[in-house]
């Protein structure tokens, strides 16, 4: 009843002429960017964050909240329309919904994508509701040894589950931990890493590592491959449903919910791997699965009820722990930590306001959206006229006054060059982004929990590893790494024995296999390795 | 002599595929089709969907006129592509539909009838949709 009545306060807060118009900005921006492939929304709140230092935190973070969960609408606009995922979390989407666009049904796929993500996001919003302060009250009992186990598993789950392959993952992880080693070190005072120059002792500003790697990195790689033949324009029309949609749709809302809320909340989650989920339940549970792959309505209420139930599940390892599970979410903390807050059990605690009122605008957010999308998505799909010049122009530009504007000294913006070449390296090489972002943001908190820990053990190793909580997060981590020798270890017997090894596990990991949401540019084509 | 038309999926294009097809029978000509998609975006609402192109060239044969069916995929601009193939091409005429503008949009995204009319080195014949 407590949990109630602290929304129901929310409510208050968040329903002033102020908030609401800044929710409103929220989700009309977060729709956009959804929609343009290749810009998400980690990009926009990346790019955001130094102009919303103004703000109050409050305010900035529904408009944050705004943009995330407008990301997962306006992602499936265009993976129905266009076959290019504008956020990966919408890379199952594109596989019925593009074909039900190509066969017609455009609008029906649009407005089950808009009506089933607003019934996921209602619902997993509510269950944040409930799980979110359980979560705190056992987060609270945690110390810094649980703290340092839960903060691997994150490391290692982001980089190991999500992704092309491992190998990838962690080195993008590793590159992330080595950004966010730079500076002076909170413990000893120490400089590392700072080769001398005066300008690092201070580390590197997050905004001006995800601007660089989300931004110009991107912006570098669309340069790169400038010359591309444009898409023909489909009809839309006014997005609708017959009632032979509604008897179809519903259940892969409620099961795509079902998924997505609680792969969200797992510090591994994100949305790739609730949406492939639902996409293989939906076709198997199916009542004419021929239709797969020809545009089964199906194939799309599903998963795109999964990647908004998702949307709502990340919120709670982030507001409850501190812990991003997304690029999006990891740059949220990020600005939390730029007010002075901390993120944290302890948050809810100091900042039930804020905690509340953001719960709050989420819901209204989500309703706003269900307007926006429904009759307005002809509308959103000619923002795919935009050429790409004026966009990108726009992009740099806000990348370069966001980088100045935090320190507002030049070295920031050579700095802000190179990462961008590093993102462009990494799109090259098919890195997945997210483990990188999450390591520069959690790396520094890792360490300080890891060395705090230590110290209470006195210099014991064996103090890392206290508590039952630990025990479960090394015993998962290990299962995770150890999983592919497992696998090859099957393989060399089975080939020994002589026995054909048919090997449908060979595609087995996240299907769409994208991490980080401005990074699915590269690896979008993967999404066709699901046959139907 | 050729007769070029400048294409585009709207009731102006069709206006002016219209338009070429009488003049080329009137002189015995032959007619170039010319559809510019830009690809510096995603999405181009000028872009002709094949089976328009394919209606087209129906079309043409049904009117008996010879004909060729370009479509141009890259540049940004369609003016200049147009303009370029004044220059390779030598038509007797080019055929555009033209419609009307506000000052804004003219100021903001320019008008490539605008520049076709002023820069052909050919006569240009504008005609308007019904």
């Amino acid at each position: 009843m407590d949990n109630l009545q602290n929304l129901l306060d929310g409510f208050g807060h968040v329903l002033t002429p102020m908030n609401l118009l800044i929710a409103l900005l929220g989700v009309t921006i977060g729709t956009a960017v959804g929609v343009l492939p290749g810009i998400g929304p980690a990009m926009t709140v990346a790019l955001l964050l130094p102009v919303t230092y103004g703000l109050e935190p409050t305010q900035a973070l529904i408009l944050f909240a705004g943009i995330f969960y407008g990301g997962m609408y306006g992602g499936s606009t265009t993976s129905i329309l266009l076959n290019t995922p504008g956020e990966s979390a919408s890379v199952v989407t594109a596989i019925e919904g593009n074909k039900m666009a190509k066969a017609g049904r455009a609008a029906q796929a649009l407005a089950t994508s808009a009506i089933g993500s607003f019934i996921a996001g209602t619902i997993g919003t509510l269950l944040l509701v409930l799980v979110m302060p359980q979560v705190v009250s056992f987060a609270v009992s945690l110390g810094a040894p649980e703290y340092f186990a839960i903060m691997l598993v994150a490391f290692v789950g982001a980089s190991a589950v999500l992704g092309s392959s491992r190998i990838r993952g962690f080195a993008a992880l590793l590159i992330g931990l080595a950004i966010g080693v730079i500076g002076i070190d909170r413990v000893t005072g120490q400089q590392r890493m700072t080769y001398g120059v005066a300008q690092l002792a201070d580390g590197i500003d997050v905004v001006v590592v995800a601007v660089g790697i989300f931004a110009v990195g991107e912006a570098l790689w669309v340069a790169a491959h400038l010359r591309r033949k444009a898409a023909e324009v489909i009809p839309v029309g006014r997005p609708w449903m017959g009632r032979e949609d509604w008897k179809r749709s519903w259940k892969p809302w409620l099961r795509g919910t079902a998924y997505g809320f609680p792969f969200g909340a797992l510090p591994a989650g994100g949305a790739e791997i609730p949406t492939f989920l639902s996409y293989m339940t939906e076709r198997k549970l199916a009542k004419r699965p021929e239709e797969f792959g020809h545009g089964a309505i199906e194939g799309v209420a599903g998963p795109e009820a999964a990647n908004n139930a998702s949307a709502a599940g990340t919120l709670v390892p982030m507001l409850a722990l501190g812990l991003p599970t997304n690029a999006t979410a990891a740059i949220m903390l990020a600005a939390l930590q730029g007010y002075g807050l901390e993120p944290g059990p302890l948050l809810m605690e100091k900042q039930p306001v804020l905690v509340w009122t953001l719960i709050a605008s989420l819901f209204i957010g989500n309703t706003m959206l269900l307007v926006l999308n429904l009759p307005l998505a002809p509308a959103w799909a000619k923002l795919l006229q935009i050429p790409r010049p004026y966009l990108y122009a726009g992009i740099l530009f806000f990348a370069s006054m966001g980088a100045y504007a935090v320190n507002a000294q030049p070295f920031d913006l050579f700095l802000l060059l190179a990462l961008g070449l590093l993102g462009f390296g990494l799109r090259r090489f098919g890195l997945p982004v997210l483990p990188l972002i999450i390591g520069v943001i959690l790396g520094p908190l890792a360490e300080l929990q890891g060395r705090r820990s230590l110290q209470l053990s006195g210099g014991e190793l064996g103090g890392l590893v206290g508590g039952p909580v630990a025990w479960v997060c090394y015993a998962i981590i290990a299962v995770v790494l150890l999983w592919p020798l497992g696998r090859l270890a099957q393989r060399a017997w089975s080939a020994r024995s002589g026995g054909p090894d048919d090997g449908p596990d060979a595609g087995g990991g996240a299907g769409g296999g994208v991490g980080g949401a401005g990074a699915d540019r590269s690896a979008s084509p993967t999404s066709t390795e699901v046959t139907p | 002599m050729t007769i070029l038309v400048g294409y585009i999926p709207t009731p102006q294009g069709e206006a002016a595929l219209t338009a070429a097809i009488a003049e080329a029978k009137a002189h015995d000509e032959s007619v170039l089709v010319i559809n510019m998609s830009r690809d510096d975006k995603l999405v181009d609402a000028h872009r002709a969907p094949e089976a328009d192109l394919g209606r087209l060239d129906e079309e043409l044969s049904e009117s008996g006129v010879p004909h060729e069916v370009r479509r141009i995929e890259h540049g940004t601009d369609p003016a200049d592509q147009i303009l370029d193939a004044i220059e390779t091409e030598r038509p007797r005429m080019l055929v555009i539909g033209i419609r009307h503008r506000s000052p804004v949009g003219k100021l903001l995204l320019g008008s490539t009838a605008q520049r076709l009319l002023l820069d052909a080195t050919c006569p240009v014949l504008a005609v308007k949709a019904d």
